[in-house]
C-alpha cells in the first residue's frame, strides 16, 4: 500500500497528462467516426452565440456576393418559368391531383455563422436549430450547388459536415447519362472534390455537368454540383475523376437546407424489405 | 490571486478569443492558419504548479476545439507539449536563465528561446495535423502542413512576445 502510494506520488505529473490524454484521444477518436453524435462541437449556446454575434458584423463585408447569388438564383428560375409557358399547350386541361401531387421535400433557410475549409475534416455551424424543425441527416443547399449534411443539433444551432470532409460521401450522377458514384474530397484544393465508383462503361469527358443522384434520402435529384475537371485512366478504369465545384466554399453565406417528408416511409419499407 | 495568476486569466481567454476570431479565418494561401494561442503554455511561469499548467493546458486546447469541431486534437497536442515544456526548458536553457520566473526575451537570450519556442510549436503542429489526417497515407500532406503552418506561428508569436514585453 506504501509503495502504491509512492509510485502515485513519484509519478503523479505523468499519471495526470496520461487520464487527460486519454480524454483529449477519446474526443478525438468519437470526432472520425461518422455515426457517434459527438460531445465536442460547435453547435452549443456558448460557441453558437458567439459565432452568431461575430457574423453579425462579418456580414455585410459578403452583401455583394450574397446579392450577386440571389440574382443568379433568380435568372434561373425565371428561365425555368419561361419554359413552361411554351410548353403550355391550350387544347388540354391540367388537373392537379391533389393526392397525386403530394409535397416531398419542404426547405427552410438560415445563414452560415462559422465557415471552414482549409482543415481536412471542415465543418460548418449555422444559425437554427432543433427548434426550427432541423435534426440530423439533412442535406444544405445554396443557389449555386450543395454544401453538406446536418450532423449534430442543439436547440438554436447546428452543425453542418461540409462535402470538404473525409467523411462526406454523397451521391452524384452525370447529368447527360444515368451513370451514378459516389463523391467524396481528398483534401488538397477546397474548390475540387473526387468521384469515385463511376463504372468503366460510362462516357464521360471534361466539362460534363454533375447533379446529384437523388439515390440518398438526403438531397432531391438534379441539384447541380460541378463539371468534370480532368481525369485519369488507368487499366481501363476511371482512376481519379476531379470536379470543379460550381459553389466557392470559401464564400457562403444563407443556405436552404432540405427535409425530405416521405423519408420515414422510405426507411421503414426499406428496412422491412431488408429484414425479411 | 495575485497579479500573475489574473495576467494567465486574462492571457488564457484572450488567445483563445485572438485565435478563434482573427487567425482561425487567415487561410493564408488557402490553408496556413497560426496556432498562436500555444504560446500561452510558453509563457506559464517556469516553476509554478506543474498539475495546474497540465489541467489548464488541456482546458485551453479543448476551448479551441469547441469552437472549430475538431474533437480532442488541439486538446491532445497542447497537453502534450505542456507535460513535455520542463524537460525542454532544462535542455535548451542555461541555468542562469532557468532561475528566472518568467519567460520574456529580457530573462532568455534571443536564440534559446527560438530555440525552445519551435521545437514546441512544431511538436504541437505535428500533432494537431496528424491527428486531423489520422492516416499513414497522408503522410507527406501532414508534413507539408506542419513545416507551414509552424514557420507562420513561430515568426507570430516571437513578433508578438517582442512586441509585448515591457522596457524597462
Amino acid at each position: 500500500m506504501q509503495q502504491l502510494i509512492y509510485f502515485i506520488k513519484t509519478f503523479r505529473f505523468f499519471l495526470l497528462f496520461l487520464v487527460l490524454e486519454i480524454f483529449a484521444l477519446y474526443f478525438t477518436i468519437q470526432y472520425h467516426s461518422y455515426h457517434k453524435s459527438k460531445f465536442v462541437n460547435s453547435a452549443n449556446v456558448i460557441t453558437g452565440g458567439f459565432y452568431n454575434k461575430l457574423n453579425g458584423i462579418n456580414e455585410y463585408f459578403h452583401l455583394k456576393t450574397e446579392n450577386q447569388l440571389l440574382i443568379e438564383e433568380n435568372t434561373r428560375l425565371k428561365n425555368l418559368l419561361e419554359k413552361t409557358v411554351i410548353d403550355y399547350n391550350p387544347h388540354t386541361y391540367i388537373v392537379v391531383d391533389t393526392l397525386v401531387y403530394a409535397q416531398k421535400y419542404e426547405y427552410t433557410t438560415a445563414k452560415i455563422i462559422n465557415n471552414n475549409y482549409s482543415k481536412r475534416n471542415n465543418y460548418l455551424t449555422i444559425n437554427k436549430g432543433s427548434n426550427n424543425g432541423l435534426t440530423s441527416e439533412m442535406g444544405v443547399i445554396n443557389g449555386r450547388g450543395i454544401i453538406g449534411v446536418i450532423k449534430n443539433v442543439s436547440p438554436q444551432y447546428a452543425t453542418i459536415l461540409s462535402i470538404l470532409n473525409s467523411s462526406s460521401k454523397i451521391n452524384v450522377r452525370l447529368k447527360n447519362s444515368n451513370h451514378f458514384g459516389t463523391m467524396v474530397w481528398d483534401g488538397k484544393n477546397y474548390n475540387t472534390t473526387q468521384i469515385t465508383d463511376i463504372p468503366r462503361q460510362a462516357v464521360i469527358k471534361v466539362g460534363d455537368t454533375i447533379i446529384t443522384g437523388g439515390k440518398s434520402l438526403l438531397f432531391p435529384e438534379g441539384i447541380s454540383v460541378g463539371v468534370i475537371k480532368d481525369f485519369i485512366v488507368k487499366n481501363n478504369q476511371y482512376h481519379q475523376i476531379n470536379i470543379a465545384l460550381f459553389n466557392d466554399m470559401s464564400a457562403i453565406g444563407h443556405v436552404q437546407i432540405v427535409k425530405t417528408l416521405e423519408k420515414e416511409e422510405q426507411l421503414n419499407l426499406e428496412q422491412k424489405t431488408v429484414n425479411e | 490571486m495575485n497579479s500573475l495568476g489574473i495576467a494567465n486569466g486574462f492571457r488564457f481567454i484572450g488567445l483563445i478569443l485572438l485565435q478563434v476570431v482573427v487567425f482561425n479565418n487567415i487561410n493564408l494561401f488557402g490553408f496556413v492558419n497560426p496556432l498562436i494561442y500555444i504560446s500561452w503554455v510558453f509563457l506559464f511561469p517556469f516553476h509554478k504548479n506543474i498539475s495546474l499548467l497540465l489541467i489548464l493546458s488541456f482546458f485551453l486546447g479543448l476551448s479551441v476545439d469547441f469552437f472549430s469541431d475538431s474533437g480532442g486534437i488541439n486538446a491532445a497536442a497542447t497537453l502534450f507539449i505542456a507535460f513535455i515544456r520542463l524537460p525542454i526548458l532544462k535542455m535548451v536553457l542555461n541555468k542562469t536563465e532557468f532561475d528566472y520566473l518568467l519567460f520574456n526575451f529580457k530573462t532568455v537570450s534571443f536564440s534559446n528561446a527560438f530555440i525552445f519556442i519551435s521545437i514546441l510549436t512544431i511538436i504541437h503542429h505535428f500533432i494537431v495535423f496528424g491527428l486531423a489526417y489520422f492516416s499513414f497515407q497522408d503522410f507527406i500532406s501532414v508534413i507539408s502542413k506542419t513545416l507551414s503552418t509552424s514557420i507562420f506561428t513561430i515568426l507570430i508569436i516571437i513578433l508578438g512576445i517582442s512586441l509585448l514585453t515591457k522596457k524597462k
